[in-house]
C-alpha cells in the first residue's frame, strides 16, 4: 500500500504512434472503393467535384439523424418512427410558412420571420413527440420497437391529415437555402469557414496533449502529432477545395445578374462551395460528438447501454434519460426534415418514406452494435455516406432499381458480419 | 454504547406476495464488521440493497448517526455516504476504470464538460493504493480479470470516502490471493473507522472477518452474535434450522 503512482506506459513506435483509428479507416477505405469502383464503372464521372458534391447534399438529411439514432441504439433502443417524424415536422413547417404566419399570425407571404418561426415550429413538435415516445419507452415500460412501430404509422397519417395528402410548395426562398444547392458559402466563405475548422481542429489536437502532458500521461511523439494535424487539415482543406471546384452552371449565374440587371462580365465564373445543409450537418456531427464524449448526459448515455442495472445503481435516473434521447432524436428529425424539404423545395406526402431503414443501417453500417454500449457519431456519417454512395453509384451506372435495393440490403448484413469478425479479431476493444 | 451508525429498524418489504424482509431490525457501529448469513432468497442482498436504496421498503425505519435518514434511491444512499459493491459488479463493460469509478459523479472541467484526464489521473492514484499491479486504464472493464474488476467496484466506494460500506459476496468471483487482497482491505477501512455490512456464503470467511454475524431465513432475522461467543457449527444450525441455539439455552 505505498502512494507511488504506476509508471507510463512506454510510447507506442513507428506507425502506431499515430494512433489512428483502425475502425475509421476500415470504413474511408471502403468509401474509397466504392467511389473508385464506380468511377470505372461509369467511365470516369462518380469522383467529379459535381457529383461529390450532390452525393453530399443527399447523404446530409440522413445523416444528420443517424447520428441520433447513434445513441437510441447505443442504449439497446430503436426508433423506426424517424421518417414519419421527419414528415410531420416537415408538414408542420410547410404550413406554418403557408398558412399560419401568413395567415393565422396575420404576418402576410414572404416576412423575413417566417423560414425562422418554421424552423422553431418543427423543432419544437420534434422535441415532443420524441419526447413522449421517450416516455413510453422509459416511464411506461413499452419496448421501442411497439412505441415507434405504432410511431411508423401514427406520425406519417398525421403528416397526411395536418396537410389533407397535398404537396405544400414552393417553401420560404430563405429556408430553401438549407436544401443544398440553392444555399452554398461560395468560394470565399467556404475557404474561411475550412480555415477556422483547420484551426480549431489543431487548438483541439494540441490541447488533449498539454492536458495529458499535464497529467503525466504518455504522449505521442511530436511528429505523429503533426503528421495527424497535416491529415486532419488536409483533409478538411481538400474537401473545402472539391465543393469549390463545382461550377455553378453560366447560365445560372447570367440568370442572376440579369436579375439585377447588371450584364455579366465575360469568362466570369463562380464555384458553388460548401453547401449550408453540409455546415449544418457539420454543426451537429459537433455538438453531437461533445456530447457523446464530454458531457455527463453521453456518458450516462453509454454507461447504460453497457450495463443499464450499473447506471440505475450509480444513481442514473435511466427513465430521464430515456425521454431526454428520444426528444434529440425528435429534434434530429426536425433538422432533417428542413433539410429534406427544403432541397424538394416543397413539402410532400412522401416525404422521408423509408428514412427509418437508411438512418439505422447508416448506424449500424457505421459501427453502432445494436446489442447497446457501442457507436460512435463520425461512424454513422461515414455510413450514411457509403449507403448513398452505392445508392447513387448504381443509378449512374445504370443498375435496375430492384437490383440497388437488392445490393444495399446485402451490402447491409455483410457490413455487420464483417464487424462482427474486426471485433472478435481485436478482442473485447471497442 | 456510542449512537450506532446505522439503525434499521422493524424494516419489510413485500414483492407480489412474498415477504422478502420481514420485520427486521439490525444496527451496525463505526469500526465493525456485521456479516449477513443465509441461503439464497433468505432476504440478505434485498435487506442491504433497502439500505443502499435500490428498493424503497414498505415500512420501518433506517437512522444513520441516530437521525432518521431518508433513502428511497441510490442517490439518496449516496448522500449518507453509504456505498455499495455488489455481488453482480454494477460495472458498465464497455467503459474503461476510471469512467466507472466516477460514473454519476463525473468530475467536470470549468465548461461541465466531463474531465477524462483528471478521472484517469484520480483513478491512477487510488488504484497504485489498492492494487498496484493494476495497469488496464484506459481498456474497457470487459477486458479485465475478476479481481481488476473487483478492484475498480472497491475503489469506487473508497474513492468517494464511503463511512457505511456495504458488500455483497465480494469474494465470490475471485481466486485465493485475490481473496486475501480483499481481506486485508476490510481490516484497513474497518481500522479507519468505517461501518462495514458484509454478505458471504462462506461461513468459515464471516467467522474471520466479522465482528457480529446476523443469520436470515425466509426474510426474517433468526438471531446477530457476537462471532467470539458462537461456534461455527452454531452458526450453520441457525442457517438451516431457522433457530438461535444461544436464544434457546
Amino acid at each position: 500500500m505505498t502512494d507511488t503512482a504506476t509508471a507510463p506506459a512506454s510510447p507506442r513506435t513507428g506507425w502506431k504512434a499515430l494512433d489512428l483509428d483502425t475502425r475509421l479507416l476500415g470504413m474511408i477505405g471502403a468509401f474509397i472503393v466504392i467511389a473508385v469502383a464506380f468511377d470505372i464503372a461509369s467511365g470516369g464521372r462518380f469522383i467529379t467535384p459535381r457529383n461529390l458534391f450532390n452525393l453530399t447534399i443527399q447523404t446530409a438529411s440522413v445523416a444528420i439523424m443517424a447520428t441520433g439514432m447513434v445513441f437510441i441504439i447505443v442504449t439497446r433502443h430503436i426508433d423506426l418512427s424517424v421518417g414519419s417524424v421527419l414528415a410531420t415536422c416537415s408538414a408542420v413547417m410547410a404550413m406554418t410558412q403557408t398558412a399560419i404566419m401568413p395567415d393565422m399570425l396575420g404576418f402576410g407571404l414572404g416576412h423575413p420571420l417566417t423560414p425562422w418561426v418554421a424552423i422553431a415550429f418543427g423543432i419544437v413538435a420534434g422535441a415532443v413527440i420524441g419526447g413522449f415516445h421517450g416516455y413510453l419507452v422509459g416511464y411506461l415500460a413499452i419496448p421501442a420497437f411497439i412505441v415507434t412501430l405504432g410511431g411508423l404509422l401514427v406520425w406519417r397519417n398525421v403528416a397526411w391529415y395536418l396537410t389533407n395528402g397535398q404537396t405544400i410548395g414552393p417553401l420560404d426562398p430563405t429556408f430553401q437555402k438549407f436544401g443544398g444547392i440553392n444555399g452554398t458559402l461560395g468560394v470565399t466563405g467556404s475557404w474561411i469557414l475550412g480555415l477556422a475548422a483547420a484551426a480549431v481542429a489543431i487548438w483541439a489536437l494540441w490541447g488533449a496533449r498539454r492536458s495529458k502532458i499535464a497529467h503525466d500521461f504518455p504522449v505521442k511523439p511530436v511528429w505523429a502529432e503533426v503528421a495527424v494535424m497535416a491529415i486532419v487539415t488536409g483533409g478538411i482543406l481538400g474537401f473545402v477545395a472539391l465543393l469549390n471546384a463545382y461550377q455553378v452552371p453560366s447560365r445560372v449565374l447570367q440568370r442572376r445578374f440579369d436579375a439585377q440587371g447588371l450584364t455579366m462580365p465575360e469568362g466570369y465564373t463562380e464555384g458553388y462551395g460548401v453547401p449550408i445543409s453540409i455546415v449544418l450537418l457539420i454543426a451537429v456531427a459537433i455538438v453531437m460528438t461533445v456530447i457523446a464524449g464530454r458531457t455527463r448526459f453521453g456518458r450516462y448515455i453509454f454507461a447504460t447501454g453497457g450495463n443499464p442495472d450499473a447506471a440505475e445503481l450509480s444513481g442514473i435516473d435511466t427513465k430521464m434519460l430515456t425521454v431526454k434521447i428520444f426528444a434529440l432524436m425528435g429534434v434530429l428529425c426536425a433538422i432533417s426534415a428542413v433539410v429534406a424539404s427544403a432541397r424538394l423545395t416543397n413539402h410532400s406526402n412522401d416525404i422521408g418514406i423509408l428514412d427509418e431503414l437508411r438512418v439505422i443501417a447508416a448506424a449500424v453500417i457505421g459501427g453502432t452494435a445494436l446489442k447497446g454500449g457501442i457507436g460512435t457519431i463520425h461512424g454513422a456519417i461515414i455510413g450514411a455516406l457509403i449507403m448513398q454512395s452505392l445508392q447513387s453509384g448504381m443509378a449512374m451506372v445504370g443498375v435496375d432499381a430492384p437490383l440497388q435495393n437488392i445490393v444495399v440490403g446485402s451490402v447491409l448484413v455483410l457490413a455487420v458480419w464483417i464487424d462482427i469478425i474486426y471485433r472478435k479479431r481485436t478482442g473485447a476493444r471497442d | 454504547m456510542a449512537t450506532p451508525l446505522v439503525e434499521l429498524e422493524n424494516i419489510s418489504i413485500a414483492f407480489g406476495g412474498v415477504r422478502a424482509v420481514d420485520d427486521v431490525s439490525l444496527n451496525l457501529h463505526a469500526g465493525e464488521v456485521v456479516g449477513l448469513l443465509g441461503h439464497n432468497g433468505a432476504g440478505k442482498s434485498t435487506l442491504i440493497k433497502i439500505l443502499s436504496g435500490a428498493y424503497a421498503r414498505d415500512s420501518g425505519t433506517i437512522r444513520i448517526d441516530g437521525q432518521e435518514a431518508e433513502i428511497r434511491s441510490p442517490a439518496d444512499a449516496r448522500r449518507y455516504n453509504i456505498e455499495t459493491i455488489y455481488q453482480t459488479l454494477a460495472l458498465a463493460d464497455n467503459l474503461d476504470a476510471p469512467a466507472n469509478l466516477f460514473l454519476g459523479r463525473e468530475l467536470t472541467n470549468r465548461f461541465g464538460l466531463v474531465d477524462d484526464a483528471r478521472m484517469e489521473a484520480e483513478t491512477r492514484r487510488i488504484m497504485a493504493r489498492l492494487n498496484p499491479n493494476f495497469k488496464k486504464i484506459n481498456e474497457p472493464v470487459s477486458a479485465l480479470s475478476g479481481g481488476q474488476r473487483q478492484s475498480v467496484a472497491i475503489a469506487r466506494a473508497v474513492y468517494f470516502n464511503a463511512r457505511i460500506l456495504i458488500m455483497d459476496e465480494p469474494t465470490a468471483a475471485l481466486g485465493v490471493h485475490e481473496t486475501k487482497m480483499v481481506a486485508d482491505l476490510i481490516q484497513e477501512l474497518k481500522a479507519q473507522g468505517l461501518g462495514i455490512f458484509l454478505i458471504s456464503h462462506d461461513t468459515r470467511e464471516m467467522m474471520d472477518l466479522c465482528d457480529r454475524v446476523s443469520v436470515m431465513k425466509n426474510g426474517k432475522m433468526v438471531g446477530t452474535e457476537r462471532v467470539e461467543d458462537v461456534t461455527e457449527d452454531d452458526i450453520l444450525s441457525m442457517i438451516i434450522l431457522g433457530k438461535n441455539p444461544k436464544a434457546a439455552a
